[in-house]
């Protein structure tokens, strides 16, 4: 088991290695001077030639790379092109926030999207089985957006039982979950469903039913616990599909987190910030993934080679 | 069941001038904001203009974006990943490791990322939703040509002496068709969803272009007395992805494919 972790601890490093080169290739190929944006619209020739220099961004772009992934190392993460503010002070706050909600709504899809899913699979071809299959179709052909601004014309508007937007505690936080969640819900029980099938055709099952092992037993703790990988997998691409629904639900419900963070900043065009949001985003996205995959190993040791 | 859904809204964006009763950048302020009426089935907009051609005039545009770009991914994604998966070797292994890279990020913020080096518009978002969608097809691709090396008609076709490329055209593409279809119907159901929500967002097509996401955002102020400039381009989006999701899901059963 030890050397698997290392294992994997080794190939997310490399992975955050390459991302990070990757994110700053792309901001790098952004139009427009990163020197005359920090200088501002009327600034002299003289200015802006200092600035880029002051920068460092009149050296080789390796270097450059080099001396931006050594700053982040220690843990500056530079000043926003646009505010001038510290980008670690901005991103505290917002970063919990956005942890907040992707928690919220991962937690949300998995327990809803599991239960679901084991439901459709024990009660296959009945009525319950249609009903949970077309709404998980529903479920990812809504797009989220249109879902959250659905929620808020019902649930804000006509009932007036929950705010409409901003960021803040519980009551804030419950339509922006359960739209995050909606999509994931869907992906999360029709993952549930098949995987599930599966297992439950296999001889095993048919043995512990036949020692007469109680029927729930017999689906959770043999079913289940074997259907668990491509599960788990799922919950895996969700969170990072979640962190790009959060994009758009910070948006639609005015929530004060990265991802509305990130779309000003490209509106804005404030590369350092873009940087660092990627490399959090992506970075992130990949120690979900380690987590699956340590995951793995408890849930079925023939993993841990 | 759903071609039936899908072949009616592509039979609609091809109708559109005909359907249209309205110009749909008509703009005739004093009727603004109008609720469903028999003069306008889904109500007008902020600036009067009818919103059911917007509406239909947008289904020719998602469906123009989605095919571009699904077509263009599923080119360079299938490319890349038969190549890889036939090569095998090192050649498989940095192409995959490349491709694990960019499935780092959710397909959303990819296309973001594209977008904010590209810019604004239609065309860069065609770019951006053919990026965001081929690190799945050369997954995909690669994972078929790998399990199709070993296989008899391939290892005779190489004892033949015939060209690798020959080998890749006509004996592994044709048998790994199947999977990439079913990810072609599910791609373009997310490529209009991609496409709205950065249209949403105000970073894919622009004003006044009726492109759903677009004019989902531009009734977003006025829930309260005019939900309808919202809700009706968001059932479009729905719909659509709903149809070629449908397809997906039907195509996979019939061709008892098994991707992931």
């Amino acid at each position: 088991m030890g050397t698997y972790i290392v294992q994997r601890l080794l190939g997310l490093g490399a992975t955050l290695v390459v991302l990070s080169m990757l994110v700053f290739a792309l901001v790098h190929m952004l139009p427009g001077d990163p020197a005359q944006v920090v200088a501002g619209v009327g600034a002299r020739p003289e200015d802006v030639a200092r600035i880029r220099t002051r920068l460092g961004l009149d050296q080789p772009l390796h270097i450059q790379y080099a001396q931006w992934a050594q700053r982040i190392l220690r843990g500056d993460l530079g000043r926003s092109a646009i505010t001038g503010e510290e980008i670690s002070a901005m991103i505290g706050p917002r970063f919990v926030n956005t942890l907040r909600l992707a928690v919220a709504g991962i937690c949300l899809a998995t327990c809803v999207g599991i239960l679901l899913g084991v439901v459709a699979a024990v009660r296959q071809n009945t009525i319950i089985d249609y009903i949970t299959t077309t709404l998980a179709i529903l479920g990812i052909s809504f797009p989220v957006f249109w879902l959250g601004i659905l929620l808020v014309i019902v649930f804000s508007i006509t009932l007036r039982w929950l705010p409409a937007g901003g960021t803040g505690g519980v009551p804030y936080m419950v339509l922006p979950a359960v739209t995050l969640a909606a999509n994931s819900t869907a992906v999360i029980s029709r993952m549930t469903r098949s995987s599930m099938l599966e297992v439950l055709r296999k001889d095993f099952i048919r043995t512990a039913h036949a020692k007469g092992v109680r029927s729930s037993l017999v689906i959770l703790r043999h079913g289940l616990r074997n259907a668990a990988i491509p599960i788990l997998t799922v919950i895996g691409l969700q969170f990072g599909v979640l962190m790009g629904g959060a994009v758009l639900t910070e948006s639609v419900f005015d929530w004060s987190g990265l991802g509305r963070m990130l779309v000003d900043a490209v509106f804005k065009r404030d590369f350092p910030l873009i940087q660092v949001l990627m490399l959090i985003f992506g970075g992130s996205f990949a120690l979900v993934n380690l987590l699956v995959d340590l995951a793995y190993g408890i849930a079925d040791p023939r993993m841990r080679y | 069941m759903g071609l039936v859904l899908g072949g009616t809204i592509c039979l609609c964006a091809l109708l559109a001038p005909l359907l249209t009763p309205y110009d749909p950048a008509g703009i005739n302020l004093r009727n603004a904001r109008k609720g469903p009426s028999w003069d306008h089935v889904l109500g007008t907009d902020t600036l009067g203009r009818d919103i059911l051609s917007r509406v239909l005039y947008g289904a020719r545009i998602s469906i123009q974006l989605s095919l571009i770009s699904v077509g263009c991914a599923l080119a360079v994604g299938g490319i890349l990943g038969l190549v890889a998966g036939y090569c095998g070797g090192a050649v498989d292994y940095l192409a995959m490791r490349f491709v694990d890279i960019l499935l780092c990020f959710p397909s959303f913020l990819l296309a973001l990322a594209v977008i904010s080096v590209l810019g604004r518009g239609l065309d860069s978002l065609i770019i951006a939703l053919a990026v965001s969608a081929v690190p799945r097809f050369a997954r995909v691709a690669r994972a078929s040509a790998s399990s199709l090396r070993p296989t008899e008609f391939v290892q005779s076709a190489q004892a033949i002496g015939a060209s690798s490329w020959r080998i890749i055209a006509t004996h592994i593409l044709p048998n790994s068709v199947a999977p990439l279809v079913v990810l072609a119907t599910t791609g373009i159901a997310n490529a209009v969803l991609i496409a709205a929500g950065l249209g949403f967002l105000g970073l894919g097509a622009q004003p006044p272009t009726p492109e759903w996401g677009l004019m989902v955002s531009e009734g977003r102020g006025l829930l309260r007395v005019a939900p309808h400039i919202s809700t009706a381009p968001g059932a479009a989006i729905a719909l659509f992805a709903l149809s070629f999701n449908l397809m997906g899901d039907g195509l996979r059963d019939a061709l008892d494919v098994q991707a992931g």
